[in-house]
């Protein structure tokens, strides 16, 4: 059991790391772009995408 | 042309960084207790990661499809990219110490030399343990980058893997001919490059992957690496002014 529990932190933490945030935030940006180019918006997707990025970087980098 | 030159030189950086890392860790057991046993550590992890790589590499390519692939690389290379580029600006504006090697070293060296002292060419475990761990995990994102690049770029595995061999030849002599930390590897700096160029090519990949069919084609690779430098420099700036005007201020983050 302890052997699962330190398996599943070490995943944890190589991906999710220190900051939830990126975490979610990456896979947020995908979500909403794939949302845009199923409702044919790809071409704003391609704004859109590279501004969410921007904006969850900046937003990760608030003051607490 | 334009994602194969890249691709070589974010994957040389990458591996740049992280063997810096793991050899600063290598060396200390090396010092400490002695070369075999750092050696030994060394060879047995190289070989994990083989393991790792071979058993994963073909079967991303071969069973998984392209989309899918772009999707889910796309998402690992944008969480990874931005970790790099928030760690960085948070040491490049002062509100994160910067990596210090030559501190790691120390501290590496002081936990081995307060354990029972050994022969010379007898086996430590506390030491090969050390040494395995350090070049395991650094390895393992080294793989994962080498790994999601080469299935990316259609199978050129060649290209993400070159980048991987020289940095581990470059740092690998390095650290025979100096037997000590590389403090002078500028690696905040390097790790701006990664994440930048990691960022990008998550943007990339998982816009394919999502059905964005970028106008640019492969300048695009290069139009968002200059979007996401220049951001990076602006948030520095903005947040080294912010540190200076309050110098208690503190940001989220830990320390990893």
């Amino acid at each position: 059991m302890r052997w699962i529990a330190g398996f599943g932190q070490f995943w944890y933490d190589f991906i999710v790391g220190d900051s939830i945030v990126l975490a979610i935030g990456g896979v947020a940006v995908l979500v909403v772009g794939y949302a845009l180019a199923r409702a044919d918006y790809a071409r704003l997707a391609e704004v859109v995408l590279p501004a969410l990025v921007i904006a969850t970087l900046a937003f990760s980098l608030r003051r607490k | 042309m334009v994602s194969g030159v890249l691709l070589v030189g974010s994957s040389f950086l990458a591996s740049c960084v992280e063997m810096v890392e793991a050899l600063t860790i290598v060396l200390a057991v090396g010092l400490t207790q002695n070369w075999r046993t750092a050696l030994l550590g060394v060879v047995a992890a190289l070989v994990a990661l083989a393991v790792v790589v071979g058993l994963l590499g073909p079967s991303l390519v071969h069973y998984v499809p392209l989309d899918a692939l772009r999707v889910f690389v796309g998402a690992l290379l944008l969480v990874f990219g931005l970790q790099w580029l928030r760690k960085a600006i948070q040491r490049a504006s002062g509100l994160k110490a910067l990596h210090d090697e030559e501190k790691i070293f120390e501290r590496e060296v002081a936990g081995l030399r307060a354990a029972t002292p050994i022969a010379p060419h007898e086996l430590d475990w506390s030491g090969f343990v050390v040494s395995f761990k350090g070049v395991f995990l650094e390895g393992l994102e080294v793989a994962f980058i080498v790994l999601t690049f080469g299935a990316n770029s259609g199978g050129r595995f060649d290209l993400a893997i070159s980048g991987a061999l020289l940095a581990a030849l470059l740092v690998g002599a390095i650290g025979v001919a100096v037997h000590r930390p590389l403090t002078a590897v500028p690696e905040n700096g390097i790790k701006f490059v990664v994440g930048t160029a990691l960022v990008s090519f998550g943007t990339f990949w998982g816009g394919e992957g999502i059905g964005v069919d970028w106008m640019l084609g492969d300048v695009t690779l290069l139009v968002l690496a200059a979007v996401y430098g220049g951001t990076a420099w602006l948030l520095t700036t903005l947040l080294q002014r912010r540190a200076a005007a309050s110098p208690l201020s503190a940001l989220g983050g830990g320390s990893r």
